[in-house]
């Protein structure tokens, strides 16, 4: 689904990823977790394709395409999804009106009829329900005076409704407490078919005990000096990223 | 992003082509022979070319006021010329079939077609090409009702006595320097007059259009709502692409009796010049209504046309408990420059009144909000919210805010918000990785700001207005 190769990307001229490989086979759920500064968010963003973060060397391929080649809007509706860590506000464009245009752009792509002004609220409704909001937060403004928590929930409603092939989900855990990580979590989880990918990127081992990973990456300096399964984010748990210092070294020479 | 967003401002003017009609149009010049000539192609009674004529001579008095926050070159105002009619127009058409066909395409290529049968349902029309109105819709309906709806130089022959009252009784002559000038030469324009008690049955909307190269057009509303009476008015304004400047300057009057209301809508939509700032109208228009006691004055705009706009909708909140309100989205690109505001002037006791203005400045454009709220000394228990919001897109562009505030009783409660955002380009990124393009993106983003304003607008307004700023922004991004 997606592979990455030595793939090099800086942001105001100065190098994040230095050589990062990745491959993401359909139905697989990948964390990626280091220390702050490793990388992380900027991962997530040369991957959609944020203006900014150049990409000075590699390849990234998605099903099939160059995704690099391709601008913000065309990789979202080729099914990349990016939930973001800190959810920006559009006032006055409420929720409803703004997931609509974005749920028919993607089913535009895949040749598919727009839904209908009902056919949609039915959906958001349900999806609106399964993050745990309440349903005025469908008339309420993108992110408008949402708590943080909200906006993360939120985040998750729309990844439900955009039925993207590969979800990106950037520290979808900071700020949350036990039962909104919980919510979060089993959004994802119902999201799990079997063909959905994901890419989990968080600081703490502790989403991890609610979303299983099938592969652990441990990022540091710009590329992924370890992989395991879930029992490398334990070890991080257990010891912290200090033990990174020796691995990176390995990796180094 | 933003780099995309500066990226040039080119964009489409819809409106923006010239229509083959064979006219009449007097040479450029102004004199009292001008005038004269205005007043006896229209059959004009005495008084009216004399008020013309006093007008006249005030106006040569006068000077160009130069205050706004606009820069334009000096307008020859015997470069102009000022009257311009379809020669077809001269033997006047008694129904629409006798209208010339190439004018009802004008309108049905603009989007108002004006066979009552494929109009929007419960909108008369009142159609003013170049100095002459062209045809007025759903007459008979509206008589029935005892509602007046029809061209002023019509007015002026059927109904002499209201039009004698009430012109000028909102709007002197010597109000101000284009005031004046239109007061002298103004060739058409709608009136209105809805009697006691009556709720107007229709919207009721008049659409300007400037045709013949270098004419004015200086058209004069007056709408006039006796006691305990709604109406809802709305105009629409375009113009043909060309590289000269044009002017517009028109004066809108309107009287509110005793418990009346009047909503007043304007989608403005003239041409805005090119992307280098080469031709647009300039839009110098004064428009004010009177409130008497319990009425109410509600006046909404969308202005996203002309090169430069002077603009001020106002309310003399006269009588007690009168209401005024003033809601306005301005959109400025490219070279354009809008100074826009109002004045509420509260003279009764409890008056109250709302101002929410949205300024969107892109490209190289300039926009300015200017109001006065002023509490008179009678004005006990008076109120005024505003709220002034500038969103700007891209950084060459700017945002200015003249409030002015006089209160002259301590009773009186005056509340001032004002914001200046701007589209981000985390706002922008967010749209996109959602599948939005650019150009949805910020024609959401801004629709989004203007929402407060266009829940004022009649409905079917409101869906067109959401169309002209997607328009208007369309390559406004790259």
């Amino acid at each position: 689904m997606l592979s990455i190769k030595n793939l090099h990307a800086s942001v105001e001229e100065k190098n994040i990823i230095k050589g990062l490989n990745l491959d993401v086979k359909p139905g697989e759920v990948h964390a990626i977790m280091g220390p702050n500064g490793a990388g992380k968010s900027t991962l997530g963003y040369v991957l959609s394709g944020r203006d900014g973060y150049e990409v000075s060397e590699g390849e990234a391929t998605f099903n099939g395409k160059d995704l690099l080649e391709l601008e913000v809007e065309e990789r979202a509706r080729e099914g990349l999804f990016l939930a973001f860590q800190y959810p920006v506000e559009i006032p006055g464009v409420s929720n409803m009106e703004f997931m609509k245009e974005s749920v028919n752009a993607m089913r535009e792509q895949r040749g598919e009829e727009p839904l209908t002004a009902a056919e949609f609220l039915k959906k958001a409704k349900e999806a609106c329900k399964q993050v745990q909001l309440p349903l005025d937060f469908l008339k309420r403004g993108v992110n408008e005076g949402f708590s943080g928590g909200e906006k993360k929930r939120n985040e998750i409603m729309q990844m439900i409704l955009l039925e993207p092939k590969l979800c990106i989900l950037d520290e979808s855990d900071s700020g949350l407490d036990v039962d909104a990580l919980q919510v979060v979590a089993d959004g994802v989880n119902s999201q799990r078919d079997g063909e959905r990918s994901f890419i989990v990127v968080t600081h703490y081992q502790r989403l991890l005990d609610y979303i299983k990973p099938d592969f652990v990456h441990i990022l540091a300096d710009g590329k992924i000096v370890k992989s395991g399964d879930a029992s490398l984010a334990l070890e991080v748990e257990k010891s912290g990223y200090a033990f990174l210092g020796k691995a990176y070294e390995e990796a180094e020479a | 992003m933003s780099e995309q967003i500066e990226q040039a401002l080119e964009r489409k003017y819809d409106a923006g082509f010239y229509s083959e009609i064979e006219s009449e149009t007097f040479e450029s010049g102004l004199d009292e022979s001008v005038i004269r000539r205005i007043s006896a192609m229209k059959n004009e009674p005495e008084w009216m070319l004399e008020w013309r004529l006093k007008s006249y001579h005030a106006w040569l008095e006068m000077e160009e006021p130069d205050w706004a926050h606009v820069d334009y070159p000096k307008i020859d105002y015997q470069a102009i010329s000022y009257y311009s009619a379809p020669k077809s127009m001269k033997d006047k058409p008694k129904s629409l079939d006798e209208v010339d066909p190439e004018l009802l395409r004008t309108y049905e290529k603009l989007g108002i077609p004006l066979h009552e049968q494929e109009m929007l349902a419960g909108v008369a029309v009142d159609a003013v090409f170049d100095s002459v109105s062209v045809v007025t819709t759903f007459r008979d309906k509206l008589e029935e009702a005892g509602v007046i709806f029809c061209p002023i130089s019509e007015a002026l022959q059927r109904f002499p006595d209201l039009v004698k009252k009430y012109i000028g009784s909102v709007v002197p002559r010597t109000d101000n320097y284009f005031a004046a000038l239109n007061s002298a030469v103004f060739t058409d324009g709608s009136f209105v007059y809805i009697p006691k008690g009556t709720r107007c049955p229709m919207e009721l909307s008049t659409y300007f259009r400037i045709n013949e190269m270098n004419t004015g057009q200086f058209e004069r509303t007056l709408i006039v709502a006796d006691e305990g009476s709604y109406v809802s008015y709305l105009e629409g304004c375009t113009a043909p692409q060309r590289d000269e400047n044009q002017l517009h300057a028109a004066v809108v009057e309107l009287v509110a009796m005793d418990d009346a209301q009047i909503k007043y809508s304007t989608v403005q939509n003239w041409y805005p010049g090119d992307e280098n700032g080469k031709g647009g109208i300039y839009n110098f228009v004064t428009k004010r209504g009177v409130a008497h006691t319990n009425a109410k004055i509600s006046w909404t705009q969308v202005e996203t046309g002309s090169a430069v706009t002077w603009k001020y909708p106002s309310c003399v909140l006269k009588g007690d408990n009168s209401v005024g309100e003033f809601y306005s989205v301005a959109l400025t690109r490219g070279r354009q420059q809008a100074d826009t505001g109002t004045k509420m002037i509260h003279v009764g006791k409890n008056t109250k009144s709302t101002i929410i203005s949205k300024g969107i400045s892109a490209g190289h454009s300039n926009n300015a909000y200017r109001g006065l709220v002023q509490m008179g000394p009678r004005a006990d228990g008076a109120r005024n919210f505003t709220e002034c919001d500038s969103l700007l897109i891209g950084d060459k562009c700017g945002a200015h805010t003249f409030p002015y505030i006089e209160s002259r009783n301590p009773s009186a409660i005056v509340e001032h918000e004002a914001t200046t955002s701007k589209v981000s380009d985390e706002q922008l990124f967010l749209c996109q990785q959602r599948g939005l393009d650019t150009e949805k993106a910020v024609s959401m983003i801004v629709n989004g700001f203007c929402k407060e304003v266009f829940k004022e607008l009649p409905m079917e307004f409101a869906v067109e207005a959401g169309k002209l700023l997607e328009i208007s922004l369309e390559g406004s991004v790259g």
